[in-house]
């Protein structure tokens, strides 16, 4: 296996973005080394545009897995170091594609770049002098300056050269916290924490509003919530999770004669209390996991009808998206597992048998403006909801009561 | 009394006993309830099964808690051939395998599939040349142990890993690390290992409770079909509180490993020494095998005769693989590393653990040889009357 000396992170698109850039590039910097603390061997090095990571010994691989997580990073590259000697850089390259252990015939090319313009060989001609000793020395491989399959790249700098050809794609987007905070609904399915996710992608601090509606809903689903919000965590540093005490104003919409309608209902109300948290956090956007026509309350109708309820922006990042890429995803980021533990939700009791796909707004505002205490109901859930702040690697400090004794394992 | 007997099973650590008490006491929910306490069972087998990998550096994913190492290598064999069958019917393993592994083979045998049992040297490992030169392209398992539990003997894992996955990319390999796990470094990347069984009462865990590792995008045949626990590999009700000792148990193993080996081989040998300075005694197992098994007999004299001298000293040794004692036949895995008969016969197995000290093997070189000074006239007797 290739020994790899070092890895070159390059940033995504936020690297256009002029005055704000040392900010997003400190913001990528720090989450960066705190990804990599499991690997005390490495050390890190800022320059424009980049961030090198040199290995030290540490093998390349489970580093490029976590920082391929890493928002604001656009690519990975492994790369091995050599001396800026026209030796060295010649016998450097040969070994590299030695290791490769080429079986068939591969089409190649050099890129050189002198960055350290006293070096004594042009990049022109650097890519001559290495493309021909791999010519000489390796019959598998061919020229083709306009498609090649494996282009080696060679970049001399003053103190050391670096030789690579791969380069691995990472997640991109924006550097975490640079562009704002919303309030996300986490029910605990599968698609709200995608929708997390790709909202903390795009720079988006986002706190998460979880309903519960105890005794209905379990202290599991609950808890599953919060584990959530924890894989959440980890891709933000930290997480705030809001639990609002769902209960009492769920079931006042129970008994209105009007059941095709609860989940129109309940649906308006959280976005009215997630309105109110986001007021006190200083949040601007609500952020949901609709996807367009999956349930009932997400047709173009029921989206209507729920998204009047409040007046901030309704960002919703899945919302063209199929369910097939929506689950792929969640594995990827690791919340499928945790997703789909069967505790039930509060979206998916009082469900009726059909649900109404095409809400009456008027029908619907009539039996709020009926039920007098709906106001007074959805401030108390304000009120009496409980926020706690999650931390990838926080203890059981954050759970009550733990189960898991540390001590018996 | 000293108990020389730990391949056949270990004297439970304290904290092993404490968790298992505890756990039992506080969480006898069952994990498939919905309620809390069923929350909190699939909460610390949750971590469990975290720990176990961690100790065995692979996924959580890929450890299935069992009731042992007979069930793990009965999963593993059955389980992997009868899923597998489709691409082919022939399977190898070694002459010299645990009942579990040997019998299972046996049956597929009688089910229709074509078993290879590889001869070993007199050092009781098999050969590389055997194994590449059995593999075909329809095999579909090899299964062979990481150290042997009658001698000691410690296979090559890591090269016949490679040269099967040299050899055939398709076939999977079993290990049954039940002896090696805690003695002796466990590297099942490096192995190319696909399977691999462990008994948590060989490492000071309890009884009854054992893992089976299942590389990540295996499929298994369950043999016990039910409820949908360990990812449908197995239907039961999870054992929580014996899976949480066990995990327990593995993680001062893995921690301990290097001290083991380093303290114990030096006990090994001198007990070597003691067996060879001995007349009349052959010493079996080599300083080349596990840190933990000393094999030798006293041809002429039956084991069981040797083993009750030695106890009524204190010393508990063992005849032969525990699982087959109450056989009278001469150990089928002798034989095949080649011991005569008569030393077959006369087969005596110590086996070492941690908590052995040089006073205590002072105190069994005193009881072998007063013991064999005492059965000496005896055999002479039994010689010359013939």
């Amino acid at each position: 296996m290739m020994i790899y000396d070092m890895l070159l992170l390059r940033f995504g698109e936020f690297i256009l973005k002029g005055k704000n850039r040392r900010r997003f590039e400190n913001s990528v910097f720090l989450h960066v080394k705190s990804v990599l603390e499991p690997f005390p061997l490495v050390e890190l090095r800022n320059e424009f545009g980049r961030i090198y990571v040199y290995l030290n010994g540490e093998t390349a691989n489970e580093p490029i897995q976590a920082l391929k997580k890493v928002f604001g990073i656009a690519s990975i590259s492994p790369v091995i170091v050599c001396k800026s000697e026209l030796d060295d850089i010649l016998g450097t390259s040969y070994r590299y594609v030695e290791e490769l252990n080429l079986q068939k015939s591969t089409t190649f090319k050099v890129s050189a770049r002198r960055v350290w313009k006293k070096f004594a060989h042009s990049s022109h001609e650097m890519n001559h002098h290495v493309g021909s000793k791999l010519l000489k020395n390796f019959e598998m491989l061919d020229v083709s300056m306009k498609h090649p399959e494996l282009e080696l790249r060679v970049e001399i700098r003053e103190t050391e050269t670096y030789i690579f050809f791969e380069v691995i794609s990472a997640v991109g987007g924006f550097p975490r916290g640079s562009n704002g905070k919303a309030m996300l609904l986490l029910s605990g399915g599968i698609d709200s924490p995608v929708a997390a996710w790709s909202s903390m992608r795009r720079g988006l601090t986002t706190e998460c509003v979880h309903f519960y509606s105890y005794p209905f809903t379990s202290q599991l689903a609950k808890e599953k919530v919060i584990d959530l919000a924890k894989v959440l965590s980890g891709y933000a540093g930290e997480i705030k999770l809001h639990l609002v005490p769902f209960t009492e104003v769920q079931t006042s919409f129970t008994g209105q004669g009007q059941d095709k309608l609860i989940i129109t209902l309940m649906r308006r109300s959280m976005l009215r209390i997630a309105a109110l948290l986001a007021e006190r956090e200083g949040a601007l956007a609500i952020v949901t996991g609709d996807s367009l026509g999956q349930v009932a309350s997400q047709t173009l109708s029921s989206m209507n009808a729920i998204g009047r309820a409040t007046e901030l922006p309704l960002l919703r990042p899945l919302i063209m998206m199929d369910k097939n890429e929506i689950i792929s995803i969640a594995k990827d980021i690791g919340t499928y597992d945790l997703s789909i533990q069967p505790y039930e939700d509060c979206c998916t009791l009082f469900v009726p048998d059909s649900p109404a796909t095409k809400p009456n707004l008027r029908i619907v505002e009539s039996i709020e403006r009926s039920i007098t205490n709906l106001n007074d109901m959805i401030l108390d859930a304000v009120e009496r909801t409980e926020t706690m702040v999650l931390t990838p690697n926080g203890d059981g400090s954050t759970k009550v009561d733990s189960p898991v004794e540390e001590d018996w394992f | 009394m000293i108990y020389w007997d730990h391949a056949a099973s270990t004297p439970p650590y304290e904290e092993v006993i404490r968790t298992l008490t505890e756990v039992m006491n506080k969480h006898y929910g069952n994990p498939s309830s919905i309620h809390q306490l069923g929350g909190n069972a699939v909460k610390l087998i949750t971590r469990a099964r975290e720990v176990c990998a961690s100790a065995l550096q692979v996924k959580s994913s890929e450890i299935v808690f069992t009731s042992g190492a007979t069930e793990g290598n009965n999963l593993a064999i059955k389980g992997a051939a009868l899923q597998y069958m489709g691409r082919g019917k022939h399977l190898i393993t070694t002459t010299v395998e645990h009942a579990s592994v040997y019998e299972s083979f046996l049956q597929l045998q009688q089910w229709g599939f074509e078993v290879t049992f590889l001869p070993v040297d007199s050092h009781g490992c098999v050969t590389i040349e055997s194994i590449t030169a059995s593999i075909r392209k329809d095999t579909i398992l090899v299964s062979i142990m990481h150290v042997n539990n009658e001698m000691g003997a410690i296979q090559p894992i890591e090269t016949i890993g490679t040269e099967i996955k040299r050899c055939n990319s398709r076939t999977l390999f079993h290990v049954d690390g039940v002896q090696g796990f805690g003695k002796l470094p466990v590297d099942l990347n490096r192995w190319c290992v696909d399977l691999y069984t462990l008994s948590a009462h060989k490492f000071r865990g309890p009884k009854g409770t054992g893992i089976l590792y299942v590389r990540e995008g295996l499929k298994l045949t369950p043999l016990l079909t039910g409820g949908s626990q360990e990812f449908g590999l197995r239907a039961g009700t999870e054992n929580t509180p014996h899976f949480v000792a066990m995990a327990k148990a593995m993680r001062m193993a893995s921690v301990r490993q290097t001290s083991f080996t380093k303290d114990v081989s030096i006990l090994r040998d001198r007990i070597h020494g003691i067996i060879r300075d001995i007349q009349g005694l052959h010493l079996h197992s080599h300083e080349s095998g596990a840190p933990h098994i000393v094999h030798f007999s006293y041809p002429g004299m039956k084991s069981e005769v040797l083993m009750h001298t030695l106890e009524l000293q204190g010393m508990l040794v063992s005849t032969r693989s525990a699982c087959s004692s109450k056989h009278t036949k001469p150990s089928r895995v002798l034989l095949a590393m080649g011991l005569s008969n008569e030393e077959a016969s006369s087969g005596i197995r110590i086996s070492l653990g941690d908590s052995h000290t040089e006073e205590d093997v002072s105190q069994l070189e005193h009881a072998l040889r007063s013991a064999v000074e005492e059965l000496r006239p005896l055999l002479e007797k039994g010689r010359n009357g013939r």
